[in-house]
């Protein structure tokens, strides 16, 4: 292996995902190029339907595997991931590379309860026992500030609110110490007054773990929050990928100046915080 | 006189039973005294559980408050007789955060469109047939769309189609209960910017429910902030929000997110 490759934890070449219809194949995604190195933060932006989150689901290999095709190369930590068979996957899935998604409410069973999903996330990929993953689950949810774990722990879903929600999703995505977290459009569902609450617990991981973040938002507030580099996707393409500095101060593309443009300013409130 | 009037509201779910006599019921909404002035916009902030959406439902004579009154154009909206109350929901229009549930799945554009009309106005088929072309070019879609199904539409679309059915009467207030929360920015900055227009254009005024300060300093003239039912304040112009000293008012600014990397407070 080379040595640039090394840093790079993930790195994703010439990605293309066709779909298969009947009158043949649909591109969704075509000539993808990026990479994470450890503790960085790559955000995708772009409007829905641009193909961010079937960028993500082609790095995970969630995509239908009858009714898609992905090409390109998908490497993590040096290891072909695109191609690799469901059990290979399942073992990579939690454990190297964690998904945060859209809708908390979504994404957990709701006949199980919380300590049961979680803790069944940790066993399938270590050798611990119910006890020594519960302790694990317990500091994990302790480190993402909710109150009380292990009560939480024999509570439903439902019986949480959206932003505890997805703060338990956090604490089991980064409670394996993951190299990559995937987090699609993590605080979209949420209200305001818990995105950033939500944003906060992710840093906080990335800067104790060194995880790397894939964050794809179309939300250019979380972008100017937490990247490092940022790529903008149209129509299934990376069409611009730069500094967050850069793409917040000198867009090249006509289509990321809109994208900027069709933020609703504040710019009274800049200059406030100026003066404060 | 202001178009609508709230004089002391208040407004709470679950009452007792006879099998659950034991009060549990829960106040959204506590004593609200506001009103909104002809052409004007009214942003209302709140988080979620603030009230907001209950709020909205009792301005649009959805759900009577237990105590108080809601004067549009001086008539108690709840106390007044069939044929007023029947001019009022002309004149009193709503466009939600859900796009698709708001439409009929079954209908094309054209008949969602129309129906308003075909409860109101007595026109020829060719006339209403005009009404609504115009009305979907007026929100950016064009002639084509006409035939199509909510399913054919984007979220932004369709909720363009929500916003001309709305309009197609004319009305003088319209609630937007987070109306533009579930759009990407793109479709949000073009929505709020199609609603300063048509503000200006027929003089209308909005009660613009909503989570998202940006989007609220965008299109609102006076700002209101709701907390846990309370109306925390109304600031006559959005720089004295801006300014304000109260914590609920304090917290929210804090929660926006920086527009440039060079205000990041995360990092």
């Amino acid at each position: 292996m080379l040595g640039t490759e090394q840093s790079n934890v993930l790195q994703v070449n010439n990605l293309q995902v066709q779909v298969k219809t009947k009158n043949g194949a649909s591109t969704l995604v075509e000539d993808i190029n990026f990479e994470l190195k450890r503790g960085e933060v790559l955000g995708l932006v772009g409007e829905s339907g641009c193909g961010k989150t079937v960028t993500s689901m082609s790095i995970l290999q969630l995509l239908n595997r009858k009714s898609t095709s992905i090409e390109g190369s998908i490497l993590l930590q040096g290891r072909e991931l695109n191609g690799l068979g469901e059990k290979g996957m399942r073992e990579i899935r939690g454990k190297d590379i964690a998904f945060i998604m859209q809708n908390p409410m979504n994404a957990f069973t709701p006949v199980f309860t919380i300590g049961h999903q979680f803790i069944e996330t940790i066993r399938s990929h270590t050798k611990w026992n119910k006890k020594q993953a519960t302790e694990l689950a317990i500091e994990a949810m302790h480190h993402v500030n909710l109150p009380d774990p292990v009560k939480l722990l024999k509570c439903y879903p439902f019986q949480f609110s959206g932003g505890m929600l997805q703060r338990v999703m956090i604490a089991m995505a980064a409670c394996l110490h993951p190299a990559v977290i995937i987090a699609d459009e993590p605080t979209t569902a949420l209200d305001v007054n818990n995105q950033k609450n939500v944003l906060y617990h992710l840093e906080k991981i990335r800067a104790e773990y060194g995880t790397a973040i894939l964050l794809i938002s179309h939300d250019l507030g979380v972008i100017a929050e937490m990247a490092d580099h940022v790529a903008v996707m149209k129509k299934g393409r990376i069409i611009e990928k730069a500094g967050v500095f850069q793409l917040f101060d000198e867009p090249r593309h006509e289509y990321t100046k809109k994208l900027l443009n069709a933020r609703s300013k504040l710019q009274f409130y800049e200059s406030a915080v100026h003066l404060a | 006189m202001s178009l609508l009037q709230i004089n002391e509201v208040t407004h709470s779910y679950g009452s007792r039973t006879f099998f659950n006599w034991k009060d549990r019921s829960k106040k959204v909404l506590n004593d609200i005294s506001l009103s909104i002035d002809e052409g004007t916009c009214l942003g209302m902030l709140g988080t979620s559980g603030a009230g907001k959406s209950t709020l909205g439902k009792v301005i649009l004579g959805l759900e009577r408050p237990q105590i108080g009154q809601v004067l549009f154009q001086g008539h108690d909206i709840y106390a007044a007789d069939k044929h007023i109350r029947q001019k009022i929901r002309r004149d009193l229009q709503a466009v939600f955060q859900d796009s698709y549930s708001s439409v009929n799945p079954r209908m094309t554009a054209e008949r969602i469109i129309a129906e308003p009309l075909e409860n109101y106005e007595k026109l020829t088929a060719a006339e209403q047939k005009r009404t609504i072309i115009e009305l979907l070019e007026r929100v950016g879609l064009s002639e084509r769309d006409l035939n199509k199904y909510p399913h054919q539409f984007s979220g932004g679309q369709l909720q363009r189609i929500n916003i001309a059915r709305a309009v197609s009467l004319k009305p003088k207030l319209i609630v937007l209960d987070e109306s533009v929360s579930s759009l990407d920015m793109v479709n949000q900055a073009l929505i709020l910017g199609l609603l300063k227009e048509l503000k200006e254009e027929f003089g209308l005024s909005y009660l613009f429910i909503t989570h998202d300060i940006k989007a609220a300093y965008t299109l609102s003239d006076k700002v209101g902030v709701l907390e846990k039912g309370k109306l925390v304040e109304i600031y006559d112009s959005k720089n004295q929000f801006f300014t304000s000293k109260h914590p609920v008012v304090h917290r929210m600014r804090d929660s926006i997110l920086a527009e440039h990397p060079r205000f990041r407070t995360i990092r």
